[in-house]
């Protein structure tokens, strides 16, 4: 099967359709990245030992 | 037809058009002033978040651009200066604007808020709300004033940033937001002596258009004067020293010689010489606010190393 050739507007959008793929893919990135650094920097989680609850 | 026709005489929207609604010259004094409030506030931020914040508070300042741009667009046809804007030059539909700015404003309060914490993105939901409703929809249309208004939006960044490092206001923050206030006023006025001739166009009332280039002229010499205490006063703060006292000093007497320059000249040896001093003195505004800010940054790299602050 073919595919059907391009419409004359995405011939004509075809640069801000790529600036906008790539600010979404900047942004996935930014999120991904504060992610890790939220994770890293924030207050460490533990999970509760099995000693101290014995001895409650 | 008649819509393909109108396409392919304006033009279709590029991506640069999309960055040019977000006025990317506003976004470069947006981020200076606010990486400089980020950085010299006394909390140190993760490298990372304080570059995404950096970069939401931008964007905030992008999208109200956007929605100013939305807004004035009638305006901004009347002018020299602004008719190339995608709006006006027809490239991107007035309602195009309008969802662009609201839906980046959002996403820069969420992004901040998720960044760096509640109150910075408080405090950019309400830069962008003054900026737009206040300013650009009510005053600016209403009163010779608009530009002390409007100067107050610009002036939020700084404490934008400290509020992303520390997570509140202080004299620090409302001394920086002071400096750039206070400075607005002056700044633009010396612009709008030899660009009357745009806002008169557009029947914006700009204190030249409203109340005659005499009473601006008096008025910029007045807030220069309000403006130096200000300015050296965050000197004497957690953020000031020796370095950004000495800075402070030699740009205000500059600042003061050339609005006095300006108060002392009429409009016939304005026109005589091209407005030769009032376009120095708006270029030297400039470069009085920029190196306001790089001494605060420059004392609190000093203060890192041991050296400067009080």
């Amino acid at each position: 099967m073919a595919f059907k050739p391009d419409h004359e507007l995405h011939k004509r959008r075809f640069g801000r359709n790529v600036g906008l793929g790539i600010t979404l893919a900047v942004f996935m990135a930014l999120v991904f990245g504060l992610t890790i650094a939220k994770v890293a920097t924030g207050p460490q989680l533990k999970a509760p030992s099995a000693s101290t609850e014995i001895t409650e | 037809m008649t819509d393909i026709r109108v396409f392919t005489e304006t033009g279709e929207a590029q991506f640069g058009d999309y960055i040019a609604l977000l006025k990317p010259r506003v976004m470069s004094l947006v981020v200076f002033t606010a990486l400089v409030g980020l950085l010299v506030a006394p909390v140190p931020v993760n490298p990372f978040i304080a570059f995404t914040s950096i970069l939401f508070i931008a964007l905030g300042g992008g999208a109200s651009g956007a929605l100013n741009m939305w807004w004035d667009a009638d305006i901004d046809a009347k002018m020299r200066r602004t008719r190339n804007r995608p709006v006006p030059a027809g490239r991107i539909e007035p309602g195009e604007a309008l969802a662009v700015g609201v839906a980046l404003s959002g996403i820069a309060v969420v992004m901040l808020g998720l960044a760096a914490n509640a109150f910075a993105a408080a405090l950019l939901a309400f830069t962008i709300f003054f900026y737009v409703v206040i300013y650009s929809m009510w005053l600016k249309r209403l009163t010779p004033q608009n530009i002390v208004i409007g100067g107050a939006a610009g002036a939020f960044p700084p404490m934008i940033g400290w509020a992303v490092a520390t997570g509140g206001v202080s004299i620090e923050s409302l001394l920086m937001f002071a400096l750039i206030f206070m400075w607005t006023p002056p700044h633009f006025w010396s612009l709008s002596l030899f660009m009357n001739d745009d806002y008169t166009n557009a029947g914006v009332p700009m204190l030249p258009v409203a109340r005659g280039r005499k009473v601006t002229r008096a008025h910029i010499m007045v807030y220069t004067i309000l403006l130096v205490p200000v300015a050296l006063a965050a000197g004497f703060t957690s953020i000031g020293g020796p370095v950004y006292l000495a800075t402070s000093i030699v740009l205000n007497l500059g600042f003061l010689l050339g609005a006095w320059r300006i108060w002392r000249r009429d409009e016939v040896m304005a026109q005589a010489d091209g407005y030769a001093v009032e376009k120095k003195v708006f270029r030297f505004s400039l470069l009085y606010l920029f190196l306001h800010f790089g001494a605060f940054l420059a004392q609190a790299v000093l203060r890192h190393y041991g050296l400067g602050g009080w």
